[in-house]
């Protein structure tokens, strides 16, 4: 790790505390923009409020003051770790977030992993076999998984692997009500994670199939690569040794650009496999207007998002040297 | 002066390369060619681009894409048969036997990993040492090619280095696996002058030193007599005239060697001073290579034989001069 890459690295956690203070403040302005507060839909619901109680709640929230002066209370709370309060769940945005997020977290990490994985493998191996029976095949079936929509794959993996085979359960994150130790814990939550990791990740190892095929066939032409034979090196090792780690670099960039699309892809899978993540919390809140966890949610995936993409920039600094002069 | 001795390090005779065509029939890119290259002694190939350099080099090391067929009567080196061999036997020689060094030293290494990678790796595949003992060859060879401050450069990646440097390594990693012939094709074309005068003049300190045989591919004919023994000068795909370099430079027989011989200043870069003969056109791609004599259309001396049928390449001498024209220029009286 030299004195390059750790500017650029610093460089990039500069850029992110900006984008989050847009997305703080951005989002904020958006839902005051939505006409009608937080008083008005609890009145709008329960119907039976008067003005005078409403007058009190606005009070009490903060919410007769002035947009400013609300944004101001707002930044100033999130940079103490308060994300405001849901007045439909009655807690705390932030404990409500955390209480959900490590189900949309496994399941997101997940996926990327199996999908960088299988897809590359796929990719590689077609590369390899390029024009051959091998790599027909593996692009046909790359273009099945391209073409399936998450909630088809999600629903025909249930019907076939749980209702049919009986071999994989319907739902949940873990079968409640058993006692359990930790390894069995683990082993069960694992099971529980199979078909929604990998409902979520076919149309991603699709992508990267096709972009580790492509990237592969470009690095495999690549003088370096005639080095390495030439050194009297097998093709395997050229492969793994030389080509690999050249082809796999627009991978992590693609898998960096579409961070924010997985969680995306995240809220239907937590829906179809009633996963108790964020994904569903978020659907949840939108359906009842809690704008406070509306913003919440938004404010901690942006800055999980934010907090992988630098991650994965510092992965790529790892596989590719040169990033201190290309960037 | 070596000449061509009783038992040459690297023969080949014959060597044809095949562009395997969809719809036509196969081209012929080297067109039955012969050569050979004995121990300590460095052959020239030499000619214009287009000529079939690389493919010859890239052939002899079974490097060329799959759309290339290869064809020999013979190639042995060090008293092995080359001719046709599996891709074990191959393996087995590239890098220990024979090593390449390219013409572009950016391209050719490997920018992700660091040159004590590529270096300890290129020892490791040919030598059962430790690692701990690969590095410190690695660095001894990184000192034999004079990278200054060599242990501090092991850590480096490649683009840090500079072109010179770059070239270093690539030969540092060549003579990794103490391989008994070097083909190095066109080692300093994409350095500038003063790099390339170095990198030449390492790598004729490092033949002569280690003993090696070297097949060095240029267009430039100074370059040639600098640190060849031997010359061979092809022209579309085939050796139209060969003999030791100063039998060639002083009597070229080939109205085409001469033609490269005064496009070229005597023994000097300063042009300006005289002004370049050009032969005017170019090679022919080897699909619409004339009948003939494929340097038909371009020669002064041309008549109509020289469109009937292809000159064959005829012995002159003993010393293994040969050229292949019908109307050869008059052997000078001295
Ligand atoms: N992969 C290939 N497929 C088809 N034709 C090729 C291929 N590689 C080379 N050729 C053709 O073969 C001929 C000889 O190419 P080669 O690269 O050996 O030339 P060269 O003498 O090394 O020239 P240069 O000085 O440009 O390196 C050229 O006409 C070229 O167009
Ligand atoms: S054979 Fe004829 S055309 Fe060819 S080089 Fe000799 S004189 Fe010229
Ligand atoms: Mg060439």
């Amino acid at each position: 790790m030299n004195r390059h890459v750790l500017r650029y690295l610093g460089w990039r956690l500069l850029q992110s505390l900006v984008v989050i203070a847009i997305v703080i403040v951005g989002s904020f302005m958006l839902l005051h923009l939505v006409p009608g507060d937080m008083v008005d839909i609890l009145g709008g619901q329960r119907g039976d409020m008067d003005a005078e109680l409403m007058a009190i709640l606005r009070a009490r929230y903060g919410l007769d003051q002035p947009m400013l002066v609300q944004l101001f209370h707002y930044v100033t709370g999130v940079l103490q770790g308060d994300l405001g309060y849901s007045y439909r769940n009655q807690t705390d945005v932030l404990s409500l977030i955390l209480q959900r997020l490590p189900a949309t977290i496994l399941l997101v990490v997940c996926s990327v992993i199996v999908a960088v994985f299988l897809g590359t493998m796929a990719g590689v191996i077609a590369a390899r076999h390029v024009h051959r029976p091998i790599d027909v095949i593996i692009s046909m079936v790359v273009l099945v998984f391209y073409a399936t929509p998450v909630f088809m794959t999600g629903l025909g993996l249930v019907i076939v692997f749980s209702v049919k085979l009986k071999l994989l359960p319907v739902g949940g994150l873990f079968t409640p009500g058993v006692d359990m130790t930790t390894l069995q814990l683990v082993a069960n939550v694992a099971k529980h994670m199979v078909l929604p990791v990998l409902s979520l990740s076919l149309f991603y190892i699709a992508i990267y199939a096709r972009l580790a095929r492509a990237s592969m066939l470009q690095v495999l032409s690549q003088d370096y690569i005639r080095t390495a034979y030439a050194k009297g090196l097998g093709t395997t090792h050229v492969i793994i040794g030389h080509a690999l780690r050249n082809a796999l670099l627009p991978v992590v960039t693609m898998v960096g650009l579409q961070i924010a699309e997985l969680f995306g892809g995240a809220v239907l899978t937590e829906t179809i496999f009633s996963l108790p993540g964020v994904g569903r919390l978020a659907y949840d809140a939108v359906f009842e207007r809690d704008y406070p966890l509306i913003l919440g949610v938004l404010l901690v995936c942006s800055f999980v998002i934010i907090l992988v993409n630098l991650i994965i920039d510092f992965v790529y600094t790892l596989l590719d040297p040169r990033v201190e002069v290309s960037r | 002066m070596i000449s061509a001795s009783p038992a040459p390090l690297l023969d080949v005779e014959g060597l044809s390369i095949l562009l395997k065509e969809k719809k036509r029939p196969d081209v012929a890119a080297v067109d039955d060619v012969s050569f050979s290259v004995a121990p300590g002694e460095t052959l020239a190939l030499v000619g214009e681009s287009g000529a079939g350099k690389s493919l010859t080099a890239l052939a002899l090391m079974r490097l060329l894409p799959k759309t290339l067929g290869v064809a020999a009567k013979r190639i042995t080196l060090d008293g092995r048969d080359l001719t046709a061999p599996s891709d074990n036997e191959i393996r087995a020689i590239r890098g220990s036997v024979m090593a390449m060094i390219f013409q572009d030293p950016l391209s050719s290494l490997n920018p992700v990993l660091t040159v004590e990678r590529q270096l300890v790796e290129a020892i490791r595949l040919h030598e059962p040492i430790s690692k701990a003992d690969a590095r410190r060859r690695a660095l001894e060879l990184l000192e034999m090619v004079r990278i200054p401050a060599a242990a501090t450069r092991l850590a480096e990646y490649p683009h840090r280095l500079s072109g010179g440097m770059r070239q270093r390594v690539m030969i540092a990693m060549a003579l990794a696996g103490r391989p008994k012939l070097i083909l190095a094709d066109e080692p300093t074309t994409a350095l500038d002058v003063t790099i390339s005068g170095q990198i030449i003049d390492l790598l004729m300190e490092l033949q002569r030193d280690l003993g090696l045989g070297m097949l060095f591919i240029t267009h430039d004919l100074h370059v040639v007599r600098t640190v060849a023994h031997r010359v061979a000068v092809m022209y579309s795909g085939r050796i139209v005239e060969t003999g030791t370099v100063d039998e060639v430079f002083a009597t070229p027989r080939h109205p085409y060697t001469e033609g490269l011989i005064q496009a070229r200043p005597h023994g000097s870069f300063a042009v300006d001073g005289h002004r370049l003969r050009e032969i005017n056109g170019t090679v022919p791609v080897p699909a619409a290579r004339p009948s003939g004599c494929a340097f038909e259309p371009r020669c002064a001396r041309a008549e109509a034989d020289c469109r009937a049928q292809v000159p064959p390449l005829v012995p002159d001498n003993d010393e293994g001069r040969a050229f292949a024209c019908f109307h050869p220029l008059q052997e000078r009286v001295a």
